[in-house]
């Protein structure tokens, strides 16, 4: 059964994140709140795996998401099949819809309607993604236990998260480097 | 049966390449593809990865379907799909069982945390890349605003969220585009 959700979950998203693979981050949100499958700190835990292993972002994310969904409840075997499910899904709305596309690209590109459509939907990832962001942010920042003056904020992270992007915005170096540089100081400072 | 493996040989090297984002895949695709094979011509690609953008799916992933299926048909685009994304199943599921071991010891759980934040302020950085090319004027900053609301505030799904953008997407620029077509026959008959 879980398997099934797993596919259904991501065929959905496959089906209707558009703009690639940090679109699909809302909806693995929303699997988090609606499944208890991983925690929002687990989430991101993947997502930096993600961006720091070869292939595209979110397959590497639908891959560690399933893997970590079948392997809860069957072990690595359910993991392995868990992760080739998901995948499979995130892949299969585009599949089929892309080879209908490629017999009329040109007349797909210049289609007013098409156009249209897709014109509010950059805006409305964003919304969705700084909602994401936020989910992810509250618990690094805010100390869950004990709320007095200064311990209701975690500064170490606060102070981390300004340097580093501090340093993505001014050297703008591959991604790789700011997750590294994040390990590094979490380990020295004992987040 | 040769041109097939072959094209997902091709893809299985192009998607271990791929590191991060479906941009970061463009280069290796003109010298794989364009350059060494010229199985497509950049302009192609590049047409692929605007198709890619604004259709459903990874943009990645939609560019292999595109490039495999000109080749090869229906076919084709399977195997270059598989190919692309086969080194993320390997990679992955090594690396999500390796991380399971040691996910109590205290010195990957504290890399972890710091690399949560890192997460974080690289999301930030994906968001204004976005906002850049994404806003443009008030309406795309309403809707973009009124995502938000509906997803934060009411826990508007995803789903919900985009099938309203896109609707509302057609009306208001069917809107906008008649406007300016007045304005400009206006001009023109003074």
């Amino acid at each position: 059964m879980t398997f099934l959700l797993v596919f259904w979950e991501f065929f959905k998203t496959g089906l209707f994140a558009i703009g690639g693979g940090l679109a699909t981050i809302p909806f693995l949100m929303r699997m988090a709140e609606n499944h208890n499958w991983f925690t929002t700190e687990e989430l991101s835990n993947m997502i930096a795996v993600s961006e720091s292993t070869p292939g595209p972002i979110g397959i590497n994310m639908a891959t560690y998401v399933g893997y970590s969904v079948g392997s809860e409840s069957f072990g690595v075997v359910g993991g392995i099949l868990g992760g080739i499910l998901a995948t499979t899904a995130l892949v299969l709305p585009s599949l089929v819809i892309i080879m209908i596309i490629a017999g009329f690209l040109q007349k797909f590109r210049q289609n007013s309607l098409i156009e249209k459509t897709f014109f509010c939907l950059r805006p409305a990832t964003i919304g969705m993604l700084a909602v994401s962001l936020i989910a992810m942010m509250s618990p690094l920042f805010f100390n869950p236990n004990g709320c007095g003056y200064f311990e209701c904020f975690n500064l170490k992270a606060i102070l981390l998260f300004a340097a580093l992007l501090f340093g993505i915005l001014k050297f703008k170096k591959h991604p790789i480097i700011y997750l590294a540089i994040g390990a590094v100081a979490g380990i020295i400072f004992k987040f | 049966m040769k041109t097939l493996l072959k094209l997902y040989g091709l893809f299985f090297k192009i998607g271990i390449m791929t590191f991060g984002g479906g941009y970061a895949m463009l280069p290796i695709l003109e010298r794989e593809l364009a350059e060494k094979r010229k199985y497509v011509t950049m302009e192609e690609i590049m047409d692929y990865f605007a198709v890619g953008q604004c259709t459903p799916g990874i943009i990645a992933v939609n560019t292999a379907t595109f490039i495999g299926f000109k080749r090869k048909g229906v076919l084709g685009g399977i195997f270059a799909t598989v190919g692309v994304v086969t080194p993320s199943l390997i990679i992955i599921t090594l690396l999500a069982s390796a991380l399971k071991l040691v996910a109590h010891n205290e010195i990957v759980k504290n890399a972890f945390a710091g690399i949560s934040v890192a997460v974080c302020a690289l999301i930030v950085q994906a968001i204004l890349k976005l906002v850049k090319s994404g806003i443009k004027d008030a309406l795309t900053f309403g809707i973009a605003l009124a995502s938000f609301s509906a997803s934060y505030f009411l826990g508007a799904s995803p789903i919900i969220v985009i099938l309203i953008s896109a609707v509302v997407g057609v009306i208001a620029k069917s809107i906008l585009d008649k406007a300016e077509a007045k304005k400009k026959n206006k001009e023109e008959a003074k």
